[in-house]
């Protein structure tokens, strides 16, 4: 008998203890109100998905800092191979394609045009690239835990802003050394440029990052359609070689135009490249702008629902 | 026990409330896009095929609980704990939920493996949760209980399995969940670290945590919880009682095992039968309690159509929890039988035998000297042990205490 007795009073000890400590938990709990798990299906759909990734921004800081840590981590020369990338191509487009092939000659200042182009195009590209790989590349937290899936590509796109700054700072660098910072109105051109890049890039991250998850042929079409987009745009030829192409006034002239890439590279064209005049640039292009970054908006919403209709069957394809 | 049983008799509000949720998994054997433009449209169907996870599950948990759910591979378990933690959306019906949720699904599968563990620490407690403060607050906590030491800013590619696990269980239990869900995570680390795992478990439930838990091994959740589940086909057959849960359990995979057998071509009548066991004492009336040292004869009987002379007769004592207290076998004990033809019994005696006090289920099987049971009848039988109640557990001998005077 005493043995088991003994066994009983301690635990009769520790009773009142862990008995107020659950009481609190069970108040505090009552108080909390059951909400649905069944996110795709709340009827505050999108606006409650924003407030909950608004939540999870820590969440977010951490994914990109992980991203960026990670990337380069066993590497000696670190994060600066993120910057030898730009570099080289730099280097190439502009030997090949501008001496070689002589774009160059209708394009002064050619080193710093096709940095301009590139840097923001660069952005575009990698929100893209990383974004569609970002849900499969999370495969072990999308499994593991419920957080709002927008998280992954957002972080993408976070961790594609960074190396974005880095080339910028580059970029404005390359200017002061050629002894042209662009100190002009026309600088605020890049803001516009930028939140082109950045709703049409979280749009298509969105979307393809939820059809990656259930095709896996995206990535790879993806990787042609960013190279397609790059060459369909004007960062290693101006835009005034197309308009002499197609003429001033054609219906293929304004659909290039009218591309958001192409207006987001021409805008930021605009913005760092001083030696361009108003003669490279198509008119209105901040009115294009604005129309464009208004359908954007439309296609990011789109983009967003989409991704919320799939996302309910990640954790099971994955 | 004690205190489960009275954590069960004051439940706390409602944590988990599930009300008619179905699952359907479509399965899709067109993966890439060039087969699925060649499927497209009607041929597109004859490559899917569906499947119900779980159909038309009702029910709710409340604080302070621990449920195990039950049942065997692809019954819907582990899509039940998935649909509770938000992790897989039902096809249809609703799930809603309440207080802070710690997920114990596929361990460390948030880990980073370029990452330092202590980097993932901060990650995974993200995850589950916590602001950065509260993971700096508890960090030296989770270090000692993971008992990773100085491996902590190593990167975790460099762990061992069982360091991972440990790493994330650490992380996972120290994030203040009021709901955790557990995915047959309890059976990893070495002995002493599931000791650990299981005396946290202990205190999660003292604190009114609530705990879902699925597991495999019985034992466990008989141990463990104070509700069972049980899962066929997607199906809730048995809500209530871990004890008659598990019994209910053990009846399916006993029917499954039969016409598993069945499939395997061999004739559904079998040759060989175990017709029945039954448990006797010499000077006690049938159905009355057995006493510690009494000499327990268990009587089985066996048939076989067609005679076979590598015969074993074995027989298994488990206690309530499903965990095996005695076995013996003829081969084991090296006695000779003779050609089983027709119908036989073997008599058993158990000499002395010193059960603890408790229920106990007998087992008997027939099987031949390869060691293939040819048939089976779980719990043919049941005898019940009564003690002076001086001692606990499936051993009973007496206990004397003294206490040794002052050196």
């Amino acid at each position: 008998m005493t043995a088991a007795l003994g066994y009983d009073r301690q635990v009769m000890s520790e009773r009142s203890d862990a008995e107020s400590v659950r009481l609190t938990r069970y108040a505090k709990l009552s108080e909390t109100p059951l909400q649905s798990v069944v996110a795709s299906r709340r009827l505050s759909g999108g606006w409650s998905s924003l407030r909950q990734i608004f939540g999870h921004r820590e969440m977010l800081d951490l994914l990109i800092r992980r991203d960026l840590k990670a990337r380069y981590k066993d590497s000696s020369l670190g994060f600066l191979w993120s910057l030898v990338r730009p570099l080289t191509q730099l280097l190439v487009y502009y030997v090949v394609l501008g001496q070689f092939l002589g774009a160059a000659r209708g394009i002064p200042e050619f080193a710093i045009f096709i940095f301009t182009g590139l840097t923001i195009y660069g952005l575009l590209s990698e929100i893209i690239m990383g974004g569609t790989a970002s849900i499969v590349g999370n495969t072990g937290l999308v499994k593991k835990v419920y957080l709002p899936r927008e998280i992954f590509p957002l972080a993408a796109v976070g961790s594609a802003l960074f190396n974005f700054a880095v080339q910028l700072v580059i970029l404005i660098a390359a200017t002061i050394v050629l002894g042209a910072f662009p100190w002009h109105a026309g600088l605020l051109y890049a803001f516009p440029s930028l939140a082109l890049v950045l709703v049409y890039g979280t749009a298509l991250a969105l979307i393809l990052s939820a059809a990656n998850v259930y095709l896996r042929d995206i990535q790879y079409l993806v990787e042609v359609l960013t190279m397609l987009l790059m060459w369909a745009s004007p960062i290693v030829y101006s835009w005034t070689m197309v308009r002499d192409t197609f003429g001033a006034g054609s219906v293929a002239l304004d659909v290039y135009t009218n591309n958001p890439v192409t207006l987001a590279v021409l805008g930021f064209q605009k913005a760092f490249w001083m030696a361009g005049d108003a003669s490279h640039f198509p008119p209105d292009l901040l009115l294009r702008m604005v129309v464009a970054f208004l359908i954007g908006l439309v296609f990011l919403f789109v983009g967003h629902t989409v991704f919320r209709r799939l996302q309910g069957d990640f954790a099971q394809a994955l | 026990m004690s205190t489960q049983l009275e954590d069960a008799v004051q439940p706390g509000p409602v944590v988990v409330d599930i009300a008619e949720v179905s699952k359907r998994f479509t399965i899709r054997k067109d993966n890439s896009l060039k087969e699925r433009i060649v499927t497209l449209g009607r041929a597109g169907r004859q490559h899917r095929e569906d499947f119900w996870a779980l159909r038309g599950v009702t029910t709710e948990v409340r604080a302070g609980q621990t449920i195990g759910l039950i049942g065997h591979n692809g019954s819907g378990k582990s899509t039940l704990l998935k649909v509770i933690g938000g992790i897989i959306e039902p096809s249809s019906g609703s799930v809603s939920r309440r207080g802070r949720i710690a997920a114990l699904l596929e361990l460390g599968a948030g880990f980073h493996p370029d990452l330092t563990g202590r980097e993932n620490v901060y990650l995974n407690g993200s995850v589950l949760g916590l602001g950065r403060d509260e993971i700096s607050e508890r960090f030296d906590d989770i270090v000692a209980f993971s008992g990773i030491g100085d491996f902590i800013d190593t990167q975790v590619k460099f762990y061992s399995s069982g360091m991972y696990v440990r790493l994330a269980f650490a992380v996972a239990v120290h994030t203040d969940p009021d709901l955790l869900l557990v995915d047959e995570v309890l059976a990893v680390g070495d002995e002493a670290f599931q000791r650990k795992c299981l005396d946290k478990i202990r205190s999660f439930q003292q604190e009114g945590r609530t705990i879902v838990l699925v597991s495999h091994s019985l034992g466990q959740v008989a141990e463990l919880c104070d509700r069972v589940i049980l899962l066929n086909q997607g199906e809730v057959v048995v809500d209530g009682e871990p004890l008659e849960a598990i019994a209910a359990f053990r009846d399916i995979l006993e029917d499954r095992r039969v016409a598993e057998v069945g499939s395997d071509g061999v004739p559904p009548r079998q040759v060989a039968r175990v017709i029945s066991g039954e448990v006797s004492v010499q000077g006690r009336a049938p159905g009355e309690h057995l006493r510690p040292g009494d000499d327990i004869v268990i009587t089985s009987t066996f048939e076989h159509d067609e005679g076979i002379d590598d015969w074993v007769c074995a027989i298994q004592i488990d206690n309530e929890h499903g965990q095996v207290i005695y076995g013996a076998s003829t081969i084991v004990s090296g006695y000779q039988l003779e050609r089983l033809e027709g119908r036989r019994a073997v008599d058993l005696t158990i000499a002395d035998a010193r059960f603890g006090e408790g229920k106990y289920f007998v087992n008997v099987s027939l099987m031949d000297f390869a060691g293939r049971h040819l048939h089976d009848i779980p719990q043919a039988t049941s005898f019940t042990v009564r003690t002076e109640g001086h001692s606990r557990g499936p051993v009973f001998a007496e206990p004397s205490f003294e206490l040794r005077p002052k050196a």
